[in-house]
């Protein structure tokens, strides 16, 4: 059987592009296949990542020129029809920004940029990004990132708190969610979270860079398997 | 006759502006003891080459919207100057 292609676009500035397509390239069963920004083809792709980095430099605001750009077009449209969106940090924010997910992501409440290993726990097991996990894994997935502070005004945190949307949370090594373990100031220490259809998912932490063993980490695995498992299986 | 359009994008009050504390601590270490509070924005010209205000009024507003805020955290305003 044919391997299933998953599609990682290709921003100017996307800087984690290479490490999710290396990511993907070693699940057996799927292939990566890059995909321009200019471009309008998904190229066969049924699952679509959009990758970390500075889209455009980051200019105006994260995501936000990137959201614009052709190929994203495409993937709003292949959003709608429901098959599966997965943004890891700026791919995140140009999730946002293209209204496919609710809320923005502001400055790191201390100022920094941050870039080290966090603690995060899948608190929604039941997604087709999450499937693999189990209720009460304390994750080590590393964060890089300037703007990662998630805000949303309070009637949307409740209905994303009603819909079980928010998928991970920051947290301590034991998994409890505290001020302490929340590296950026995010309301409720949400990491991640998933549109109301469960076909979108954007987060933070860098599931890509904690799926090699060499790399210290391994437990960003299961996400992709998660994703897989759907896409090969449907 | 084009204009040019002043747009201020600005972050809303309820959202911490970490540029503006930077900023404001900054001016304090400076001595400046009446110094409150700094916030950052931002401030873009826009060219619009359109002859009837309205019209200019109505792009001005479209893309502060659409592309150079984010209404989820920020605001914005306007002047228009007829060039």
């Amino acid at each position: 059987m044919a391997d299933v292609l998953v599609g990682v676009v290709v921003f100017p500035g996307s800087n984690c592009d290479h490490d999710t397509e290396y990511a993907v390239a070693s699940f057996d069963g799927v292939r990566p296949v890059m995909l321009w920004h200019n471009e309008h083809d998904l190229k066969g792709a049924r699952a679509i990542i959009l990758p970390g980095g500075f889209s455009y430099g980051d200019y105006l605001r994260a995501g936000s020129i990137a959201r614009f750009s052709p190929i994203m077009q495409e993937v709003i449209e292949f959003a709608r029809k429901g098959f599966p969106v997965l943004g890891i940090c700026n791919g995140f924010q140009v999730l946002l920004e293209s209204g496919l997910l609710e809320g923005a992501l502001s400055r790191n409440r201390d100022k920094k940029f941050l870039c080290c290993q966090t603690n995060i726990r899948p608190v929604n097991c039941a997604t087709i990004f999450t499937d693999q996990y189990n209720e009460g894994d304390v994750l080590s997935i590393p964060i890089a990132h300037g703007e990662g502070n998630y805000f949303a005004p309070s009637e949307v945190i409740e209905s994303l708190e009603d819909h079980d949307q928010i998928v991970f949370k920051y947290t301590d090594s034991l998994g409890e969610v505290t001020d302490e373990a929340n590296p950026n100031g995010s309301l409720k220490n949400i990491a991640g979270i998933i549109n109301r259809q469960g076909n979108v998912l954007g987060l933070m932490p860098h599931p890509e860079r904690a799926s090699e063993k060499l790399l210290g980490s391994l437990d960003g695995r299961p996400l992709f398997e998660s994703l897989y498992k759907h896409i090969v299986g449907s | 006759m084009p204009y040019t359009a002043k747009i201020k994008v600005t972050l809303r009050q309820s959202i911490l502006d970490v540029q503006g504390k930077a900023v404001e601590h900054a001016l304090k270490n400076l001595g400046y003891g009446t110094v409150e509070s700094a916030r950052i924005g931002k401030y873009i010209e826009v060219t619009i080459n359109e002859q009837d205000l309205l019209q200019a009024e109505r792009i001005a507003n479209e893309i502060s919207q659409k592309l150079l805020s984010n209404p989820v955290m920020e605001n914005y305003s306007f002047e228009l100057e007829h060039l």
